[in-house]
C-alpha cells in the first residue's frame, strides 16, 4: 500500500526574518508537499534565499516556526537537520578529491568504508559521471562540478534537497541540460525540493508547485500554468512573461465577461479576476504571445476578439518568433510575439492586433 | 639608426642602483665575514672560515643564538594560537566593538616601535614586575600578532563560506568542519603567518633593547652590543648567518605555501 504523502512536509509558519531595520522575510506561511519541487521564484532582494538559508539553519528566524515532518526545527542546528544544499557556486571542497566529496557526508552517518564505497559509486552513476573518483574538483568543468555536488547532497538521502541558484553559473546551453537532469532525478528519486531562482524559465518549467515573491511577501502560489495564466497581480503578471497593461474602467457583465472602457474610448471584454462594481477603475492584463497579428486591410471582425489597430515602431527577430512593438493611435505602445509565418511584418506596416476575450484578464489596481 | 635613452630604460637603471645601493652593504658584510685580516679591507687577502670557527665558541653569542630560537618560536607558536582564532572571528562573525577590537590589534604596526618599547616598560614598572624573558615574550607576541592577524585574515576572505556551510550541512559539526574543511585550506596561510612571526621576533631590535635583561639578550641586541665595544669581524660572520637565517625563513614559508595552495584552488 502506498503511503500517503504528507501536504506539509516542510512547513513555515509565520516565518520573519529581520536584519536590524530591514525586513527580509514578512510572517510568511508555506506549505510544501512531500516529494514534490517546488520554486520560489522571485527578483534579487525578495527573500527568496533568506527563507531557504533559514530551513537550512543557516540564518536564524526573528519570529516563527519551521517544521519538518511535523517536527519543530527552529533549535535543530544545521548538522542535525539532515538536509541536502546545493550551492550557486557548487562549493565543492578544492582539497578532497571528488570521491572524499560526495563521501563527506557519509562519514558522519557512520557507514562502513564498503558500504560508503558503494554508495558514492551509485551517485556518482546516478549524476552520470562514473569514474571521476580519484580526480579533483578543479580538473572538472562547471557542470560537471554541480553535478558533483547534486551527488554529495543526494548520497546522503536528505529529507529535503535545498537549491540556491543552482544553474545560475552555468552557460546558457548547459543550463538547459543541467535544468532536465535536476527534474529528471527529482522525480526518480521523489525527494522534497525546494528551488531558489529568479529565472521564470527555470522555475515554469521543471516546478510543481511555484512561490513567487517579492518584498518579502508571497505574491503567488500555485501550479506554473496557474500562475502564470491567472496571475493574481500586476508584479507576477509582469514578472512572469511579456504582459501588456492597459488601464479600463468597469461598465457592465456581458454573460462572463466584464465590458471594459479603455483610456481611449474603446470598450473591451474581459475575463475579471475578483469581483469588480461598475465604474472600478482596473488594469487589463494582455500577454504578449496572445494576440495574433494581421494586416489592418485584411482585417474582418469576428465574436470574441477584441481588435487593436496599430502601426509597427519595432521589432526584434529571435529565431522561431518575432517579437513586435505596436504603437496604438492613442501613442499606446503594445508588445505582442508571434511566430513567423510567412515573412515577419515590417517596421511601419499598419497592423491590427486580435486577441482572445479570454486572454484579457482585468485585475484590481 | 639612432638609438634614444628612452624613459623607460632610465627608470631601469636608475631602479637598478637603488638595488646597488640597498644590497651592496649587505653582500659587502657576508664577503668580508670571510676576510682573514683582523681589519676588513679590499682587495681580500685569502679566504678562511675563521671567523666563524671563533663565533661557534663564542658563549654569549651561542647563548644569545638560542635565546632568539627559543624566544622567536615562542612567539611565532603564541601569536599564531591567538591570530587564528580572531581571525576566524572578525571575518566570519558579527559582533559589537569589531571593527575597533581589529583596528586595535593591528595597532602596533603603526605604532613606532621606540614608543611600544617605552610604553611596555612604564607598564611593566606600573605593575612593579621586574623585566623577565615573560615581558619580552608578551612584547615581541604583540609587535608579531598584526602579521598573523592580516595574512590569516586575507585568506579566509578567499575561503568561501559556502564550503563551511557545504559540510555543516552535510553532518559534521562546528569543529568537525574547522578540522576538515577550514584548517586543510588555511594551513599555508596559518604556517607563513608563523614564519613571519618567527623572523620578525628573530630580527628586532628597537623594542627588544628595551625589554632584553643581560639573561635573555637576543642575537640583533647582542650585535648592538658588540658594535659598540669594538668592531671585530666575528660580527660580519654573525651578520652573515643572521642574514641567511631571515631570508630563507620566508622564502621557505612561501616555497611551503605554494606547494600546500596547488590543487585547492582559490
Amino acid at each position: 500500500m502506498k503511503q500517503e504523502k504528507d501536504p506539509a512536509f516542510v512547513k513555515f509558519t509565520g516565518i520573519e526574518k529581520r536584519y536590524g531595520k530591514v525586513v527580509a522575510v514578512k510572517k510568511m506561511d508555506l506549505e510544501i508537499p512531500e516529494g514534490s519541487l517546488v520554486t520560489l521564484l522571485g527578483p534579487s532582494g525578495c527573500g527568496k534565499t533568506t527563507l531557504l538559508r533559514m530551513l537550512a539553519g543557516l540564518e536564524e528566524p526573528t519570529h516563527g516556526d519551521i517544521f519538518i515532518k511535523g517536527k519543530r526545527i527552529n533549535d535543530t542546528p544545521i548538522h542535525k537537520r539532515n538536509l541536502g544544499i546545493i550551492f550557486q557556486n557548487y562549493a565543492l571542497f578544492p582539497h578532497k578529491t571528488i570521491f572524499d566529496n560526495v563521501a563527506f557526508g557519509l562519514k558522519y552517518r557512520s557507514a562502513s568504508k564498503a558500504i560508503m564505497k558503494e554508495k558514492v559509486e551509485k551517485a556518482l552513476e546516478t549524476v552520470r559521471l562514473p569514474g571521476v573518483g580519484n580526480r579533483m574538483p578543479s580538473q572538472l568543468s562547471g557542470g560537471q562540478q554541480q553535478r558533483i555536488a547534486l551527488a554529495r547532497a543526494i548520497v546522503i538521502e536528505p529529507d529535503v534537497l535545498l537549491m540556491d541558484e543552482p544553474l545560475s553559473a552555468l552557460d546558457e546551453n548547459l543550463r538547459e541540460d543541467m535544468r532536465r537532469e535536476i527534474d529528471n532525478l527529482q522525480q526518480a528519486l521523489g525527494v522534497t525540493t525546494i528551488f531558489v531562482t529568479h529565472d521564470q524559465r527555470e522555475a515554469l518549467s521543471m516546478s510543481d508547485k511555484v512561490v513567487v515573491m517579492k518584498d518579502g511577501f508571497v505574491q503567488q502560489e500555485g501550479d506554473p500554468e496557474e500562475v502564470y495564466n491567472n496571475s493574481v497581480n500586476h508584479f507576477v503578471a509582469d514578472f512572469l512573461g511579456h504582459s501588456n497593461f492597459l488601464n479600463a474602467v468597469v461598465n457592465e457583465q456581458q454573460g462572463d465577461c466584464l465590458s471594459v472602457t479603455l483610456e481611449d474610448n474603446s470598450t473591451c471584454l474581459a475575463i475579471p479576476a475578483g469581483t469588480f462594481n461598475k465604474g472600478d477603475k482596473v488594469e487589463m492584463v494582455i500577454r504578449a504571445q496572445k494576440f495574433n497579428l494581421g494586416y489592418r486591410a485584411d482585417h474582418v471582425p469576428e465574436q470574441g476578439e477584441n481588435v487593436f489597430f496599430g502601426k509597427i515602431v519595432d521589432r526584434s527577430y529571435m529565431g522561431g518568433e518575432v517579437s513586435y512593438f505596436i504603437e496604438l493611435e492613442n501613442k499606446l505602445v503594445l508588445h505582442a510575439i508571434n511566430f513567423v509565418k510567412r515573412s515577419p511584418y515590417r517596421r511601419g506596416d499598419e497592423v491590427c492586433m486580435k486577441v482572445m476575450h479570454e486572454h484579457c484578464r482585468l485585475l484590481k489596481i | 639608426m639612432k638609438k634614444f635613452i628612452s624613459g623607460w630604460s632610465l627608470i631601469k637603471i636608475f631602479t637598478f642602483l637603488v638595488y646597488v645601493w640597498m644590497f651592496t652593504p649587505i653582500i659587502a658584510v657576508v664577503i668580508l665575514s670571510f676576510n682573514p685580516q683582523q681589519f676588513g679591507s679590499f682587495p681580500m687577502e685569502g679566504f678562511s672560515f675563521k671567523w666563524y670557527v671563533k663565533l661557534s665558541h663564542n658563549s654569549t653569542i651561542l647563548d644569545a643564538f638560542k635565546n632568539s630560537l627559543v624566544l622567536g618560536s615562542c612567539t611565532a607558536v603564541l601569536a599564531t594560537a591567538f591570530g587564528v582564532p580572531a581571525a576566524m572571528a572578525f571575518i566570519r562573525y558579527e559582533f559589537r566593538g569589531k571593527e575597533f577590537l581589529n583596528t586595535l590589534l593591528i595597532a602596533p604596526i603603526m605604532i613606532p616601535e621606540v614608543v611600544l618599547g617605552v610604553a611596555l616598560l612604564l607598564f611593566i614598572r606600573w605593575l612593579q614586575q621586574p623585566k623577565s624573558f615573560a615581558l619580552l615574550l608578551i612584547g615581541h607576541v604583540v609587535l608579531t600578532l598584526p602579521y598573523v592577524l592580516l595574512i590569516v585574515q586575507a585568506r579566509l576572505v578567499g575561503i568561501k563560506k559556502e564550503y563551511e556551510e557545504a559540510a555543516l550541512s552535510l553532518g559534521a559539526n562546528p569543529f568537525q568542519t574547522f578540522r576538515e574543511i577550514t584548517f586543510p585550506l588555511l594551513a599555508p596561510a596559518i604556517l607563513a603567518g608563523m614564519l613571519f612571526a618567527f623572523t620578525i621576533s628573530f630580527d628586532d631590535v628597537t623594542a627588544t633593547l628595551f625589554w632584553a635583561t643581560a639573561q635573555n639578550q637576543t642575537v640583533p641586541v647582542k650585535i648592538f652590543g658588540m658594535l659598540r665595544n669594538s668592531i671585530s669581524p666575528e660580527i660580519n660572520a654573525l651578520g652573515a648567518v643572521m642574514i641567511v637565517l631571515t631570508v630563507s625563513t620566508p622564502l621557505l614559508a612561501g616555497y611551503i605555501s605554494r606547494k600546500f595552495a596547488k590543487g585547492t584552488g582559490k
